[in-house]
Protein backbone atom coordinates (compact mmCIF):
# COMPACT_ATOMS: atom_id res chain seq x y z
CA UNK A 1 0.00 0.00 0.00
CA UNK A 2 1.24 3.48 -0.83
CA UNK A 3 1.65 5.71 2.18
CA UNK A 4 0.41 8.86 0.48
CA UNK A 5 -1.72 11.83 1.48
CA UNK A 6 -4.86 9.69 1.50
CA UNK A 7 -3.10 7.37 3.96
CA UNK A 8 -2.10 10.30 6.16
CA UNK A 9 -5.67 11.58 6.22
CA UNK A 10 -6.98 8.09 6.97
CA UNK A 11 -4.41 7.82 9.78
CA UNK A 12 -5.60 11.04 11.34
CA UNK A 13 -9.26 10.05 11.12
CA UNK A 14 -8.54 6.62 12.62
CA UNK A 15 -6.44 8.24 15.35
CA UNK A 16 -9.31 10.59 16.19
CA UNK A 17 -11.76 7.68 16.28
CA UNK A 18 -9.42 5.68 18.52
CA UNK A 19 -8.97 8.58 20.92
CA UNK A 20 -12.73 9.07 21.16
CA UNK A 21 -13.32 5.33 21.57
CA UNK A 22 -10.68 5.11 24.31
CA UNK A 23 -11.48 8.44 25.96
CA UNK A 24 -12.77 6.83 29.16
CA UNK A 25 -9.84 4.44 29.35
CA UNK A 26 -7.33 7.29 28.99
CA UNK A 27 -9.18 9.37 31.56
CA UNK A 28 -9.14 6.45 33.99
CA UNK A 29 -5.44 5.71 33.42
CA UNK A 30 -4.64 9.37 34.00
CA UNK A 31 -6.95 9.56 37.00
CA UNK A 32 -4.92 6.80 38.66
CA UNK A 33 -1.52 8.47 38.37
CA UNK A 34 -2.14 11.93 36.98
CA UNK A 35 -5.01 14.39 37.00
CA UNK A 36 -7.51 12.58 34.80
CA UNK A 37 -7.65 14.87 31.79
CA UNK A 38 -5.63 13.01 29.14
CA UNK A 39 -8.60 11.39 27.37
CA UNK A 40 -10.59 14.60 27.45
CA UNK A 41 -7.73 16.76 26.17
CA UNK A 42 -6.90 14.44 23.26
CA UNK A 43 -10.57 14.10 22.36
CA UNK A 44 -10.84 17.88 22.20
CA UNK A 45 -7.69 18.11 20.07
CA UNK A 46 -8.41 15.35 17.57
CA UNK A 47 -12.03 16.40 17.20
CA UNK A 48 -10.68 19.81 16.17
CA UNK A 49 -8.22 18.17 13.77
CA UNK A 50 -11.01 16.25 12.03
CA UNK A 51 -13.09 19.43 11.80
CA UNK A 52 -10.18 21.18 10.09
CA UNK A 53 -9.66 18.28 7.69
CA UNK A 54 -13.36 18.33 6.83
CA UNK A 55 -13.16 22.04 6.12
CA UNK A 56 -10.30 21.74 3.62
CA UNK A 57 -11.44 22.63 0.08
CA UNK A 58 -9.14 19.94 -1.33
CA UNK A 59 -6.62 17.46 0.10
CA UNK A 60 -3.09 18.79 0.70
CA UNK A 61 -0.38 17.81 -1.78
CA UNK A 62 2.14 16.37 0.67
CA UNK A 63 2.08 14.00 3.63
CA UNK A 64 3.86 16.65 5.69
CA UNK A 65 1.05 19.14 5.03
CA UNK A 66 -1.41 16.83 6.77
CA UNK A 67 0.94 16.31 9.71
CA UNK A 68 1.53 20.06 10.04
CA UNK A 69 -2.21 20.65 10.25
CA UNK A 70 -2.37 18.04 13.02
CA UNK A 71 0.56 19.69 14.82
CA UNK A 72 -0.79 23.22 14.86
CA UNK A 73 -4.29 22.12 15.79
CA UNK A 74 -3.13 19.94 18.69
CA UNK A 75 -0.87 22.72 19.98
CA UNK A 76 -3.71 25.22 19.99
CA UNK A 77 -6.45 23.02 21.42
CA UNK A 78 -5.03 20.35 23.72
CA UNK A 79 -3.10 22.21 26.42
CA UNK A 80 -1.59 20.24 29.27
CA UNK A 81 1.65 18.46 28.60
CA UNK A 82 0.34 16.31 25.77
CA UNK A 83 -0.53 19.30 23.55
CA UNK A 84 3.04 20.59 23.22
CA UNK A 85 4.49 17.06 23.18
CA UNK A 86 2.29 15.65 20.41
CA UNK A 87 2.24 19.02 18.67
CA UNK A 88 6.02 19.10 18.49
CA UNK A 89 6.15 15.43 17.45
CA UNK A 90 3.85 16.04 14.48
CA UNK A 91 5.59 19.32 13.62
CA UNK A 92 9.01 17.64 13.46
CA UNK A 93 7.50 14.71 11.54
CA UNK A 94 5.94 17.15 9.07
CA UNK A 95 9.34 18.67 8.34
CA UNK A 96 10.79 15.38 7.11
CA UNK A 97 7.72 14.19 5.20
CA UNK A 98 7.32 16.96 2.64
CA UNK A 99 6.65 14.28 0.03
CA UNK A 100 3.67 12.97 -1.91
CA UNK A 101 4.23 9.51 -0.44
CA UNK A 102 6.52 7.68 1.99
CA UNK A 103 8.67 4.59 1.44
CA UNK A 104 10.20 2.50 4.24
CA UNK A 105 12.89 5.13 4.89
CA UNK A 106 10.25 7.86 4.94
CA UNK A 107 8.34 6.01 7.67
CA UNK A 108 11.54 5.68 9.70
CA UNK A 109 12.27 9.39 9.22
CA UNK A 110 8.73 10.31 10.33
CA UNK A 111 8.95 8.23 13.51
CA UNK A 112 12.49 9.38 14.35
CA UNK A 113 11.49 13.02 13.95
CA UNK A 114 8.40 12.48 16.10
CA UNK A 115 10.45 10.93 18.88
CA UNK A 116 13.02 13.71 18.65
CA UNK A 117 10.26 16.28 19.03
CA UNK A 118 8.86 14.60 22.14
CA UNK A 119 12.31 14.31 23.68
CA UNK A 120 13.18 17.92 22.81
CA UNK A 121 10.08 19.24 24.60
CA UNK A 122 9.71 16.77 27.44
CA UNK A 123 13.37 15.96 28.15
CA UNK A 124 12.39 12.37 29.01
CA UNK A 125 14.51 9.32 28.32
CA UNK A 126 13.33 5.69 28.09
CA UNK A 127 12.39 4.11 31.40
CA UNK A 128 10.82 7.20 32.97
CA UNK A 129 7.25 6.01 32.38
CA UNK A 130 6.28 8.45 29.64
CA UNK A 131 5.21 8.37 25.99
CA UNK A 132 8.91 7.99 25.11
CA UNK A 133 8.59 4.40 26.34
CA UNK A 134 6.22 3.72 23.45
CA UNK A 135 7.99 5.85 20.81
CA UNK A 136 11.58 4.73 21.41
CA UNK A 137 10.91 1.01 20.82
CA UNK A 138 8.68 1.94 17.86
CA UNK A 139 11.58 3.77 16.22
CA UNK A 140 13.98 0.91 16.94
CA UNK A 141 11.57 -1.62 15.44
CA UNK A 142 10.98 0.55 12.37
CA UNK A 143 14.72 0.93 11.77
CA UNK A 144 15.22 -2.82 12.00
CA UNK A 145 12.28 -3.63 9.72
CA UNK A 146 13.47 -1.13 7.11
CA UNK A 147 17.00 -2.57 7.22
CA UNK A 148 15.54 -6.03 6.66
CA UNK A 149 13.82 -4.75 3.54
CA UNK A 150 10.23 -4.66 4.78
CA UNK A 151 7.73 -2.56 2.80
CA UNK A 152 6.61 0.77 4.28
CA UNK A 153 3.34 -0.61 5.64
CA UNK A 154 5.16 -3.39 7.47
CA UNK A 155 7.77 -0.95 8.83
CA UNK A 156 4.83 0.92 10.36
CA UNK A 157 3.26 -2.34 11.57
CA UNK A 158 6.48 -3.30 13.35
CA UNK A 159 6.64 0.14 14.93
CA UNK A 160 3.04 -0.04 16.14
CA UNK A 161 3.50 -3.50 17.70
CA UNK A 162 6.65 -2.30 19.46
CA UNK A 163 4.83 0.81 20.69
CA UNK A 164 2.10 -1.39 22.14
CA UNK A 165 4.60 -3.61 23.93
CA UNK A 166 6.56 -0.58 25.09
CA UNK A 167 3.42 1.01 26.53
CA UNK A 168 2.49 -2.16 28.39
CA UNK A 169 6.04 -2.34 29.73
CA UNK A 170 5.50 0.98 31.53
CA UNK A 171 3.18 -0.73 34.03
CA UNK A 172 5.84 -1.76 36.58
CA UNK A 173 7.91 1.41 36.13
CA UNK A 174 8.22 4.18 38.70
CA UNK A 175 7.58 7.53 37.02
CA UNK A 176 10.31 10.15 37.20
CA UNK A 177 8.93 12.63 34.66
CA UNK A 178 5.57 14.29 34.31
CA UNK A 179 2.65 14.43 36.69
CA UNK A 180 2.92 10.79 37.79
CA UNK A 181 6.40 11.44 39.16
CA UNK A 182 4.82 13.10 42.21
CA UNK A 183 3.50 9.69 43.23
CA UNK A 184 6.98 8.20 43.42
CA UNK A 185 6.81 4.45 44.13
CA UNK A 186 3.04 4.55 44.09
CA UNK A 187 3.10 5.16 40.32
CA UNK A 188 4.27 1.56 39.79
CA UNK A 189 1.55 -0.86 38.72
CA UNK A 190 -0.20 1.58 36.39
CA UNK A 191 -0.07 1.87 32.60
CA UNK A 192 1.22 5.31 31.59
CA UNK A 193 -1.59 7.23 29.85
CA UNK A 194 0.78 9.02 27.45
CA UNK A 195 2.41 5.75 26.41
CA UNK A 196 -1.06 4.25 25.92
CA UNK A 197 -2.25 7.12 23.71
CA UNK A 198 0.99 6.89 21.70
CA UNK A 199 0.25 3.20 21.22
CA UNK A 200 -3.23 4.12 19.93
CA UNK A 201 -1.90 6.77 17.53
CA UNK A 202 0.75 4.51 16.01
CA UNK A 203 -1.71 1.61 15.75
CA UNK A 204 -4.02 3.93 13.80
CA UNK A 205 -1.15 4.77 11.44
CA UNK A 206 -0.40 1.09 10.86
CA UNK A 207 -4.04 0.09 10.39
CA UNK A 208 -4.47 2.90 7.87
CA UNK A 209 -1.51 1.40 6.00
CA UNK A 210 -3.17 -2.01 5.99
CA UNK A 211 -0.69 -3.62 8.40
CA UNK A 212 -1.67 -6.52 10.63
CA UNK A 213 -1.34 -5.80 14.35
CA UNK B 1 -21.90 14.47 40.18
CA UNK B 2 -23.93 17.39 41.53
CA UNK B 3 -22.75 20.71 40.17
CA UNK B 4 -24.27 24.05 39.22
CA UNK B 5 -23.27 23.74 35.61
CA UNK B 6 -24.86 23.35 32.21
CA UNK B 7 -22.70 21.43 29.73
CA UNK B 8 -19.31 20.46 31.24
CA UNK B 9 -17.69 21.74 28.04
CA UNK B 10 -19.03 25.25 28.71
CA UNK B 11 -18.13 25.64 32.40
CA UNK B 12 -14.95 27.68 31.90
CA UNK B 13 -16.38 29.99 29.24
CA UNK B 14 -19.64 30.63 31.12
CA UNK B 15 -17.81 31.17 34.39
CA UNK B 16 -15.44 33.69 32.79
CA UNK B 17 -18.34 35.55 31.19
CA UNK B 18 -19.98 35.94 34.59
CA UNK B 19 -16.70 36.96 36.19
CA UNK B 20 -16.11 39.64 33.55
CA UNK B 21 -19.62 41.01 34.03
CA UNK B 22 -19.21 41.25 37.80
CA UNK B 23 -15.83 42.95 37.54
CA UNK B 24 -16.27 45.05 34.41
CA UNK B 25 -14.53 47.94 36.18
CA UNK B 26 -11.37 45.83 36.66
CA UNK B 27 -11.03 43.39 33.80
CA UNK B 28 -11.67 42.76 30.13
CA UNK B 29 -12.41 39.28 28.84
CA UNK B 30 -10.82 38.50 25.49
CA UNK B 31 -12.49 35.73 23.51
CA UNK B 32 -10.91 33.45 20.92
CA UNK B 33 -8.29 33.05 22.24
CA UNK B 34 -9.42 33.30 25.83
CA UNK B 35 -7.60 35.55 28.29
CA UNK B 36 -8.37 38.24 30.84
CA UNK B 37 -6.59 41.61 30.96
CA UNK B 38 -6.70 44.66 33.18
CA UNK B 39 -9.37 47.09 32.05
CA UNK B 40 -6.83 49.90 32.48
CA UNK B 41 -3.98 48.26 30.54
CA UNK B 42 -1.52 48.07 29.04
CA UNK B 43 0.25 50.67 31.16
CA UNK B 44 2.89 52.56 29.17
CA UNK B 45 6.39 51.88 30.48
CA UNK B 46 5.24 49.35 33.11
CA UNK B 47 6.44 45.76 33.11
CA UNK B 48 3.50 43.51 32.25
CA UNK B 49 2.76 40.55 34.49
CA UNK B 50 1.06 37.48 33.03
CA UNK B 51 0.15 34.29 34.76
CA UNK B 52 -2.19 31.45 34.01
CA UNK B 53 -2.88 27.79 34.24
CA UNK B 54 -5.71 25.35 34.39
CA UNK B 55 -9.12 26.58 35.50
CA UNK B 56 -10.67 25.21 38.67
CA UNK B 57 -8.38 27.12 41.04
CA UNK B 58 -10.46 30.29 41.29
CA UNK B 59 -9.88 33.03 42.23
CA UNK B 60 -6.36 32.17 40.90
CA UNK B 61 -5.45 33.70 38.42
CA UNK B 62 -8.14 35.93 36.89
CA UNK B 63 -9.17 37.07 40.35
CA UNK B 64 -5.73 38.62 40.76
CA UNK B 65 -5.84 40.77 37.63
CA UNK B 66 -5.85 44.47 38.44
CA UNK B 67 -3.90 47.30 40.02
CA UNK B 68 -0.78 46.12 41.84
CA UNK B 69 -0.93 42.52 40.70
CA UNK B 70 -1.43 40.83 37.30
CA UNK B 71 -1.93 42.51 33.93
CA UNK B 72 -3.32 39.35 32.36
CA UNK B 73 -4.44 35.87 33.31
CA UNK B 74 -4.69 33.01 30.84
CA UNK B 75 -7.13 30.27 31.87
CA UNK B 76 -6.95 26.81 30.37
CA UNK B 77 -9.58 24.10 30.50
CA UNK B 78 -10.28 22.72 33.98
CA UNK B 79 -6.97 21.52 35.46
CA UNK B 80 -5.31 21.83 32.03
CA UNK B 81 -2.77 24.47 31.12
CA UNK B 82 -3.68 27.07 28.51
CA UNK B 83 -2.23 26.72 25.01
CA UNK B 84 0.56 28.82 23.45
CA UNK B 85 -1.86 30.49 21.05
CA UNK B 86 -3.74 31.83 24.11
CA UNK B 87 -0.70 32.84 26.12
CA UNK B 88 1.30 34.62 23.40
CA UNK B 89 -1.47 37.14 22.50
CA UNK B 90 -2.07 37.79 26.21
CA UNK B 91 1.62 38.59 26.61
CA UNK B 92 1.54 40.90 23.59
CA UNK B 93 -1.63 42.60 24.86
CA UNK B 94 -0.03 43.73 28.13
CA UNK B 95 3.35 44.79 26.77
CA UNK B 96 3.66 48.45 27.68
CA UNK B 97 7.12 48.63 26.15
CA UNK B 98 9.00 47.50 29.27
CA UNK B 99 8.70 43.78 28.64
CA UNK B 100 6.60 41.08 30.23
CA UNK B 101 7.21 38.71 33.13
CA UNK B 102 5.35 35.41 33.01
CA UNK B 103 4.75 33.69 36.35
CA UNK B 104 4.44 29.96 35.77
CA UNK B 105 3.65 27.23 38.25
CA UNK B 106 5.99 24.28 37.91
CA UNK B 107 3.71 21.72 36.31
CA UNK B 108 4.94 20.02 33.16
CA UNK B 109 2.03 21.21 31.01
CA UNK B 110 2.22 24.80 32.19
CA UNK B 111 5.97 24.95 31.67
CA UNK B 112 5.84 23.50 28.14
CA UNK B 113 3.01 25.76 26.98
CA UNK B 114 4.41 28.95 28.54
CA UNK B 115 7.88 28.23 27.12
CA UNK B 116 6.45 27.76 23.64
CA UNK B 117 4.37 30.93 24.03
CA UNK B 118 7.40 32.94 25.16
CA UNK B 119 9.20 31.90 21.97
CA UNK B 120 6.22 33.02 19.89
CA UNK B 121 5.91 36.37 21.72
CA UNK B 122 9.64 37.07 21.46
CA UNK B 123 9.48 36.36 17.73
CA UNK B 124 6.83 39.10 17.58
CA UNK B 125 9.11 41.56 19.37
CA UNK B 126 8.07 41.37 23.03
CA UNK B 127 10.80 40.83 25.63
CA UNK B 128 9.70 38.01 27.91
CA UNK B 129 11.18 36.80 31.18
CA UNK B 130 9.79 33.79 32.96
CA UNK B 131 9.86 32.69 36.59
CA UNK B 132 8.88 29.23 37.82
CA UNK B 133 7.08 28.95 41.13
CA UNK B 134 7.99 25.72 42.93
CA UNK B 135 6.94 26.16 46.54
CA UNK B 136 5.50 22.70 47.24
CA UNK B 137 7.76 20.95 49.76
CA UNK B 138 5.79 17.70 49.35
CA UNK B 139 7.98 16.87 46.38
CA UNK B 140 11.08 15.81 48.20
CA UNK B 141 13.53 14.77 45.55
CA UNK B 142 13.50 16.93 42.47
CA UNK B 143 16.28 14.89 40.87
CA UNK B 144 13.84 12.08 40.25
CA UNK B 145 10.63 13.99 39.64
CA UNK B 146 9.46 16.86 37.49
CA UNK B 147 10.50 19.07 40.42
CA UNK B 148 8.51 20.82 43.07
CA UNK B 149 5.10 22.03 42.01
CA UNK B 150 3.93 25.61 42.13
CA UNK B 151 0.98 25.92 44.47
CA UNK B 152 -0.45 28.58 46.82
CA UNK B 153 2.86 30.43 47.15
CA UNK B 154 2.09 31.66 43.62
CA UNK B 155 -0.24 34.24 45.18
CA UNK B 156 2.66 35.80 47.11
CA UNK B 157 4.85 35.87 44.00
CA UNK B 158 2.12 37.56 41.97
CA UNK B 159 1.31 40.10 44.70
CA UNK B 160 4.87 41.14 45.46
CA UNK B 161 6.14 41.13 41.87
CA UNK B 162 2.95 42.97 40.90
CA UNK B 163 3.69 45.72 43.42
CA UNK B 164 7.26 45.99 42.14
CA UNK B 165 6.01 46.38 38.58
CA UNK B 166 3.40 48.90 39.65
CA UNK B 167 6.01 51.14 41.33
CA UNK B 168 8.01 51.17 38.09
CA UNK B 169 10.75 48.58 38.54
CA UNK B 170 12.27 47.40 35.27
CA UNK B 171 11.93 43.83 33.97
CA UNK B 172 15.16 42.57 35.52
CA UNK B 173 14.24 44.04 38.89
CA UNK B 174 10.69 42.64 38.85
CA UNK B 175 12.04 39.21 37.87
CA UNK B 176 14.64 39.45 40.64
CA UNK B 177 12.09 40.21 43.34
CA UNK B 178 9.86 37.40 42.03
CA UNK B 179 12.83 35.01 42.27
CA UNK B 180 13.53 36.23 45.80
CA UNK B 181 9.96 35.44 46.84
CA UNK B 182 10.17 32.04 45.16
CA UNK B 183 13.39 31.28 47.04
CA UNK B 184 11.73 32.14 50.34
CA UNK B 185 8.24 30.65 50.05
CA UNK B 186 7.17 27.09 50.85
CA UNK B 187 3.83 25.31 50.96
CA UNK B 188 2.35 21.97 51.97
CA UNK B 189 -1.23 20.89 51.41
CA UNK B 190 -3.69 18.28 52.62
CA UNK B 191 -6.82 16.81 51.04
CA UNK B 192 -9.66 15.45 53.12
CA UNK B 193 -11.72 14.61 50.03
CA UNK B 194 -11.14 14.49 46.28
CA UNK B 195 -12.80 16.88 43.90
CA UNK B 196 -14.75 16.09 40.73
CA UNK B 197 -13.64 17.57 37.41
CA UNK B 198 -16.85 18.40 35.51
CA UNK B 199 -15.99 16.58 32.28
CA UNK B 200 -14.69 13.52 34.16
CA UNK B 201 -17.76 13.27 36.33
CA UNK B 202 -16.28 11.30 39.20
CA UNK B 203 -13.80 12.02 41.99
CA UNK B 204 -10.21 12.65 40.90
CA UNK B 205 -8.85 10.10 43.35
CA UNK B 206 -10.14 7.59 45.84
CA UNK B 207 -9.76 8.49 49.49
CA UNK B 208 -11.28 6.55 52.37
CA UNK B 209 -13.64 8.22 54.84
CA UNK B 210 -11.02 7.93 57.55
CA UNK B 211 -8.00 8.91 55.42
CA UNK B 212 -6.37 12.19 54.49
CA UNK B 213 -3.82 12.73 51.75
CA UNK B 214 -0.80 14.75 52.84
CA UNK B 215 1.24 16.62 50.26
CA UNK B 216 -1.31 17.18 47.52
CA UNK B 217 -0.84 19.50 44.59
CA UNK B 218 -3.63 21.79 43.45
CA UNK B 219 -5.09 19.58 40.75
CA UNK B 220 -6.57 17.00 43.06
CA UNK B 221 -3.72 14.71 42.16
CA UNK B 222 -2.67 12.39 44.96
CA UNK B 223 0.05 13.46 47.31
CA UNK B 224 2.95 11.61 48.84
CA UNK B 225 1.34 9.63 51.58
CA UNK B 226 -1.88 8.94 53.40
CA UNK B 227 -2.50 9.05 57.08
CA UNK B 228 -5.56 8.35 59.16
CA UNK B 229 -7.89 11.22 59.92
CA UNK B 230 -6.55 13.14 62.90
CA UNK B 231 -7.45 16.38 64.64
CA UNK B 232 -6.69 19.74 63.02
CA UNK B 233 -3.70 20.34 65.28
CA UNK B 234 -1.97 17.13 64.21
CA UNK B 235 -2.71 17.70 60.52
CA UNK B 236 -1.47 21.29 60.76
CA UNK B 237 1.76 20.01 62.27
CA UNK B 238 2.17 17.61 59.30
CA UNK B 239 1.91 20.66 57.03
CA UNK B 240 3.83 23.33 58.90
CA UNK B 241 6.81 21.31 60.11
CA UNK B 242 8.22 20.38 56.67
CA UNK B 243 7.55 23.93 55.45
CA UNK B 244 9.42 25.54 58.34
CA UNK B 245 12.21 22.96 58.22
CA UNK B 246 12.70 23.36 54.49
CA UNK B 247 12.86 27.15 54.80
CA UNK B 248 15.38 26.75 57.59
CA UNK B 249 13.52 29.29 59.71
CA UNK B 250 15.39 30.47 62.76
CA UNK B 251 14.40 32.40 65.85
CA UNK B 252 13.80 36.10 65.24
CA UNK B 253 12.75 35.81 61.60
CA UNK B 254 9.58 37.44 60.29
CA UNK B 255 7.14 35.65 57.99
CA UNK B 256 3.89 35.87 56.10
CA UNK B 257 1.55 33.00 57.01
CA UNK B 258 -1.03 32.06 54.38
CA UNK B 259 -3.62 29.40 55.15
CA UNK B 260 -5.37 28.56 51.90
CA UNK B 261 -8.61 26.61 51.51
CA UNK B 262 -8.91 24.11 48.67
CA UNK B 263 -12.50 25.10 47.91
CA UNK B 264 -14.63 22.90 50.15
CA UNK B 265 -13.36 23.80 53.59
CA UNK B 266 -15.12 26.50 55.61
CA UNK B 267 -13.27 29.57 56.82
CA UNK B 268 -13.89 28.50 60.42
CA UNK B 269 -11.70 25.42 59.90
CA UNK B 270 -9.03 27.47 58.12
CA UNK B 271 -8.86 29.71 61.20
CA UNK B 272 -8.34 26.62 63.38
CA UNK B 273 -5.40 25.63 61.16
CA UNK B 274 -4.07 29.20 61.20
CA UNK B 275 -4.11 29.31 64.99
CA UNK B 276 -2.14 26.10 65.34
CA UNK B 277 0.32 27.03 62.56
CA UNK B 278 0.99 30.38 64.20
CA UNK B 279 1.56 28.74 67.57
CA UNK B 280 4.00 26.26 66.01
CA UNK B 281 5.92 29.11 64.38
CA UNK B 282 5.93 30.91 67.71
CA UNK B 283 7.52 27.89 69.36
CA UNK B 284 10.38 28.31 66.91
CA UNK B 285 10.69 31.99 67.77
CA UNK B 286 9.38 32.99 64.34
CA UNK B 287 7.18 36.07 64.22
CA UNK B 288 4.14 36.17 61.94
CA UNK B 289 3.98 39.78 60.78
CA UNK B 290 1.59 39.36 57.84
CA UNK B 291 -1.31 36.93 57.42
CA UNK B 292 -3.86 35.86 54.87
CA UNK B 293 -6.57 33.24 55.38
CA UNK B 294 -9.10 32.22 52.75
CA UNK B 295 -9.72 30.13 49.66
CA UNK B 296 -7.45 31.66 47.04
CA UNK B 297 -5.82 28.76 45.21
CA UNK B 298 -8.51 26.12 45.16
CA UNK B 299 -9.16 22.72 43.62
CA UNK B 300 -12.83 22.98 42.73
CA UNK B 301 -14.85 21.69 45.71
CA UNK B 302 -12.06 19.69 47.32
CA UNK B 303 -11.97 19.73 51.11
CA UNK B 304 -8.54 20.54 52.39
CA UNK B 305 -6.07 23.30 53.02
CA UNK B 306 -2.51 24.34 52.45
CA UNK B 307 -0.11 26.20 54.70
CA UNK B 308 2.29 28.64 53.06
CA UNK B 309 5.10 30.47 54.81
CA UNK B 310 7.05 33.30 53.17
CA UNK B 311 10.19 34.63 54.82
CA UNK B 312 9.85 38.42 54.70
CA UNK B 313 12.39 41.21 54.54
CA UNK B 314 11.68 44.94 54.71
CA UNK B 315 11.26 45.33 50.96
CA UNK B 316 9.01 42.31 50.40
CA UNK B 317 6.92 43.39 53.40
CA UNK B 318 6.47 46.85 51.89
CA UNK B 319 5.58 45.36 48.50
CA UNK B 320 3.06 43.01 50.16
CA UNK B 321 1.50 46.03 51.88
CA UNK B 322 1.35 48.09 48.68
CA UNK B 323 -2.14 48.81 47.35
CA UNK B 324 -3.84 46.06 45.37
CA UNK B 325 -7.19 46.30 43.63
CA UNK B 326 -8.32 43.03 42.08
CA UNK B 327 -11.46 40.95 42.27
CA UNK B 328 -10.12 38.66 44.97
CA UNK B 329 -7.47 40.68 46.77
CA UNK B 330 -7.94 44.31 47.70
CA UNK B 331 -6.34 46.69 50.18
Amino acid sequence: MTLDVAWAIDWVRRAAAAVVEHREELVELDRQIGDGDHGENLTRGFTAVVAKLDALPEPPALVGDVLRLVATTLMSTVGGASGPLYGTAFLRAAKVTGLPALGPDGVVALLEAGLEGIVARGKAVPGEKTMVDAWAPAVAAAVQAAEEGAPASEVLGSAARAAHDGAQATIPLVATKGRASYLGERSAGHLDPGARSSDLLLAAAALAAGAQL
Amino acid sequence: MKKLINDPQDVVAESLEGFALVHADLVRLHADPTFVTRASGPVEGKVGLVSGGGSGHEPLHAGFVGLGMLDAAVPGAVFTSPTPDQIAPAVAAVDGGAGVLTIVKNYTGDVLNFETAAELAEAEGTTVRQVLVNDDVAVEDSLYTAGRRGVAGTLAVEKIAGAAAERGDDLDAVAAVAERVIANVRTMGVALTACTVPHVGRPSFDLGDDEVEIGIGIHGEPGRHRVGLEGADAITEHLLTPVADDLGLTSGEKVLLLVNGMGGTPLSELYVVYGRARALLGERGVEVTRSLVGSYVTSLEMQGASVTVLRLDDETTALWDAPVHTAALRW
